[in-house]
């Protein structure tokens, strides 16, 4: 993987501005850039979509295939999520292998929605002990603009909300295509969208851009659902190598929680349409 | 080495369904804890630390030439962690050779480390540090930063402060210290279970790694935070004996 070139005059102007308050593309240190959603990217799948902040942008897929339950949940569908880092998204990522970034994000994002309890995964058997349903997530990265973890998150949301169930065709053992007007089994209350929030300089940023990402000394990623009315958090991750102050984290609490109530309401119109 | 205690921080969570601890603990207490270094002698540096049922082994080997030398930095030495569970560590067989877990736990145990390793005095190096998992009853990620942190400074490899960590967690509606596998990934009534891996350093009280998957309040999340730094000063006393009986042959 190809190191993201910085030279040291951009850093220091990017750590400068946010000094007093500023980023170079005119966004406050905690304002999200806009975001967009499209639908019925692939007819070919249960879902696709794209998601994009800014110019960052994911496409994300759902498919659903049969396959045998795990001994240890023999009544319980099985998920599993991927992350293709694509060279055409970014001078960093190469052809091959799923390197550390794609891995992790693709690991982030798995937790987030198995842990969450998001999907059904009960509704998604078939016949106990012998044939299940198996949800497929895919995400891959269209342009890397900063912040791929909060774009794909969203995007891997999005897709499973819009997901429609396979028709099963129990005589020759095979799925024939997706029902239009019935959705995956979810647990729709339990919806969290991940926020991450890097330290640049000294300033906290939300939702960075690739040359802010390229300066971050932390990130926290903070998944928030709702409680009542109340964010409550779901999920977390800490990336590279700087340590997180007290100071810090209450400043990214304070951020997380009043951003979480900006933007929830939105997301849920997004994810469930 | 004795089973440290935690019990300064009182637990203010609300009653719920997870009224006691199976090994009989308080909610606030670590598992018996020890940690020794020296334990491969021909690597550079090298610990194990164990926490319960749950074992690590650390081995640090370099500063090293690192290659490919395209990878080398001029201004700097690198840190490179690999985190791996032994086939036999757990009930069911895990294949040998890397996986997604093991690379992502490799990846988040070298930015902890990073934090306060200096490696400046060593560019275009490499210093490796190997953790594995013999045997495991949950907190492996944090057991392993425990031995690795001891082997690299039993290696004599500059560090700016320690490094000690803890997995704290949420079972039901109680907050609990030093997660087993049961309390991590058995429990699943009512709230169910949040597990949340945390590294803090030595002098700054820093956080060098956080992870969490579960269910948990801004509120709650930050009493985790001060229960994990009553719990990471207990184990750096554990970490600072066993450097301190580095010599002594009873115990290398």
């Amino acid at each position: 993987m190809g190191k993201f070139i910085m030279p040291n005059l951009q850093k220091e102007k990017i750590e400068s501005y946010l000094g007093e308050g500023k980023r170079l593309d005119g966004r406050k240190a905690e304002e999200f850039r806009e975001i967009s959603v499209e639908t019925g990217v692939s007819k070919n799948s249960s879902s696709a979509v794209r998601v994009k902040y800014g110019k960052t942008e994911v496409l994300a897929g759902v498919h659903l295939a049969l396959a045998t339950p795990y001994p240890d949940s023999p009544d319980s569908g099985t998920f599993m999520t991927s992350a293709e880092l694509h060279p055409m998204a970014s001078q960093q990522f190469d052809i091959g292998r799923p390197g550390i970034n794609s891995i992790e994000l693709a690991r982030v994002i798995d937790r987030g929605i198995r842990e969450s309890g998001f999907i059904d995964m009960k509704a998604l058997c078939i016949k106990k002990g012998e044939k299940v349903y198996q949800v497929f997530v895919d995400i891959f990265a269209i342009n890397d603009d900063g912040n791929l973890m909060d774009v794909a998150g969203l995007a891997a949301l999005i897709a499973l909300g819009r997901a429609r169930m396979p028709i099963y065709n129990e005589e020759e053992d095979k799925i024939d295509g997706y029902d239009e007007k019935k959705g995956i089994p979810l647990n729709k209350e339990v919806l969290s969208f991940s926020m991450t929030f890097h330290k640049i300089g000294d300033a906290i940023v939300a939702d960075v851009s690739k040359e802010e990402e390229a300066v971050s000394k932390f990130r926290l990623t903070i998944a928030m659902g709702d409680n009542e009315g109340k964010p409550r958090i779901t999920a977390m991750q800490k990336g590279l190598a700087g340590t997180i102050s007290d100071k810090d984290m209450e400043t990214i609490l304070k951020l997380a929680e009043s951003k979480w109530s900006d933007m929830f309401p939105k997301i849920r119109e997004d994810v469930f349409g | 080495m004795a089973a440290p205690t935690t019990q300064s921080v009182p637990l203010k969570g609300k009653k719920g369904i997870y009224t006691k601890r199976e090994d009989g603990r308080k909610f606030t207490d670590v598992r018996p804890m020890t940690a020794k270094v020296g334990i491969v002698p021909s690597a550079d540096g090298s610990a194990s630390f164990s926490t319960g049922k749950t074992k690590a082994i650390a081995v640090v080997r370099g500063p090293r030439t690192l290659h490919p030398q395209h990878m080398q930095n001029a201004r700097t030495g690198i840190l490179r962690v690999s985190y791996g569970m032994m086939p036999f560590s757990v009930e069911d067989r895990i294949r040998p050779g890397p996986n997604r877990r093991a690379e992502e736990i490799g990846k988040v145990t070298e930015w902890a480390l990073s934090s306060v390793v200096d490696l400046s005095g060593f560019p275009n190096t490499v210093v490796d540090v190997f953790v594995q998992i013999p045997q495991a009853d949950a907190g492996t990620r944090v057991a392993g930063i425990n031995a690795a942190a001891l082997a690299l400074a039993h290696a004599g490899i500059p560090m700016k402060e320690m490094v000690s960590a803890i997995g704290v967690g949420k079972i039901d509606k109680t907050l609990v210290v030093d997660l087993d596998k049961f309390e991590d990934s058995e429990f699943h009534d009512a709230e169910g279970s949040t597990d949340i891996p945390i590294v803090l350093t030595s002098r700054k009280k820093e956080i060098a790694l956080l992870q969490l998957d579960g269910k948990i309040s801004v509120e709650e999340f930050k009493a985790v935070i001060e229960l994990g730094k009553v719990a990471c000063d207990d184990i750096l006393k554990v970490q600072m004996d066993a450097l301190k009986n580095a010599g002594d042959c009873k115990n290398g």
